[in-house]
């Protein structure tokens, strides 16, 4: 059994990262706040303890867990397309998360697949041909807390989520620098997080070539202008377009090409969906064992960010809106119903960042005095939509059933 | 690692209020040390709330059993029953 000792060490090295020049990080707590963040379902047990917390160049966020750290992003925080550095969410498995420096920092690229290998400072990353892409990126288990019955996990509402310009090298352009043999089928991620107890297995992730050689899948340096947050991924994270957050590799330190499956356990039995079950088109061939599959790209998805379920509004035109997303085919059209689903209206269409970014939309409300509902559905340029009941799944992914919200007005 | 848990140590002598962990009060009952010494060396406390309460007995055991097999977590077997027996009382079903 481990000590109590090494865990509190663990847990001291992690709150403490890169905070004031004392290294003292400023918690928040705001338990009252926190438990009104939550989105409606979640079970009922984070009441219990949750509180929001500010990180060091954080603005407050939905403390899940501290250790490994998982900070969800309350709805205020998805007004914008773009969502800011301080107000993304957080989410590690591993608990120790070391302060890297930028410059002793290297990625290690190779592997049996590569015809040789290779060392990256961040200096050299920024010296190759810079890209910027504007990307969501969801959690694969975003809304995993909604699941009816409930699956365990980290009980995410609908915060664990965010969308970034993100600016980098291309991985295709790192991985011509060693060159891949004919039979690479994989390349393999690691991240300078670790776990405390050393049998625990690393966090280790795996792309198909096909969807690594892809011009937006990035090593990225920047968010927003920015350097990465420490919490993001800082000095460089694998950015995965259209792909669910458990590929975005953070604090990456080696790319690996292989000539066989990765076999680690974050690829399996982890993040696997039952095959047949969803209606995605990016296939992960040489990690589909049945009876599942990798989690590949995101569903189509929106959210009403304009008001909670239950808000008071004053009758007469109310403007409801909010974001919608999918895996990279982009939105073609959000529609919304006032009459349980019977009836649907096209909302208006925001700003478009690209196909891989949150679309903004909004609706002009009529409300009647009393309870209006309002149900929102995205649709994607092929045609996908959401689903009217959960596709209940053991990890609890892909949850894009349509919110169906009450606006009360007076 | 050793060293990296030695170098947490030492800061935590220099700097007490490093430590400034999320605060979880689980409830008291039998087993909650072998909850306390065993799963919160490695995680949150909070993950136990937060999957509260939907688990039965047998949804606990899977989640212990994968601590060890899978997260090689080294629980000792009374221990494992004591974990499971006192999150099925107290935050089960």
């Amino acid at each position: 059994m481990l000590t109590r000792r090494s865990l509190l060490g663990a847990a001291g090295a992690t709150a403490a990262f890169g905070g004031s020049a004392l290294g003292l990080p400023k918690l928040l707590f705001a338990a009252e706040s926190a438990s009104a963040e939550l989105s409606p379902g979640v079970p009922a047990g984070i009441k219990s303890y949750v509180t929001m917390a500010t990180l060091p160049g954080k603005k407050p966020l939905i403390q899940l867990s501290d250790r490994g750290p998982n900070y969800e992003a309350p709805l205020e925080y998805f007004r914008t397309p773009i969502t800011p550095n301080d107000e993304f969410f957080i989410r590690y498995h591993l608990s120790v998360i070391p302060q890297i420096d930028a410059k002793t920092y290297k990625i290690e690229v190779g592997g049996d697949g590569a015809n040789g290998q290779t060392e990256l400072t961040l200096d050299d990353l920024k010296k190759m041909p810079a890209y910027e892409v504007v990307a969501v990126n969801q959690c694969s288990g975003n809304r995993r807390g909604l699941s009816n019955p409930h699956v365990a996990g980290v009980e995410w509402g609908y915060g664990a989520m965010g969308c970034a310009r993100w600016k980098g090298a291309r991985l295709k352009d790192v991985l011509a620098m060693v060159g891949l043999k004919p039979e690479a089928i994989e390349i393999a991620f690691n991240g300078a997080d670790s776990p405390i107890y050393d049998k625990t297995p690393d966090f280790i992730k795996s792309l198909p070539v096909w969807k690594a050689m892809d011009e937006s899948t990035l090593i990225a340096y920047e968010m927003n202008g920015a350097p990465l947050p420490h919490f993001n991924g800082f000095p460089a994270r694998l950015i995965v377009p259209g792909w669910t957050g458990t590929y975005w590799m953070k604090h990456l330190i080696s790319v690996t090409a292989l000539t066989k499956p990765q076999g680690g356990f974050w690829m399996n039995p982890a993040y696997r969906i039952p095959i047949g079950k969803f209606p995605v088109v990016a296939r992960f061939t040489s990690q589909e064992y049945a009876p599942n599959t990798p989690i590949t790209e995101m569903v189509v998805n929106s959210l009403i960010t304009s008001h909670r379920d239950g808000a008071k509004v004053k009758r007469g035109k109310v403007t409801v809106g909010g974001l919608a997303w999918d895996g990279g085919y982009g939105i073609r059209t959000v529609e919304v119903s006032t009459d349980g689903g019977k009836s649907w209206t096209d909302a208006t269409l925001g700003q478009d960042l690209g196909r891989f970014a949150f679309r903004p939309w909004s609706f002009e409300l009529n409300a009647k005095r009393g309870k209006n509902t309002i149900m929102a559905n995205a649709i994607n340029t092929i045609g996908q939509t959401q689903t009217a009941t959960l596709i209940w799944n053991p990890a609890g992914y892909h949850n894009n059933v349509m919110q169906n919200i009450t606006l009360d007005a007076s | 690692m050793r060293r990296f848990l030695c170098a947490c140590v030492a800061m935590m002598i220099a700097v007490p209020a490093l430590a400034q962990e999320q605060q979880i009060k689980l409830k008291a009952g039998p087993g909650l040390d072998k909850v306390e010494g065993n799963c919160g060396a490695c995680h949150s406390l909070a993950y136990i709330e937060m999957n509260s309460p939907f688990l039965d007995h047998a949804g606990w055991q899977a989640e212990v059993t994968k601590m060890i097999k899978a997260m090689g977590a080294p629980i000792p077997d009374d221990d494992a029953k004591a974990i499971v027996e006192y999150l099925t009382k107290n935050y089960g079903t």
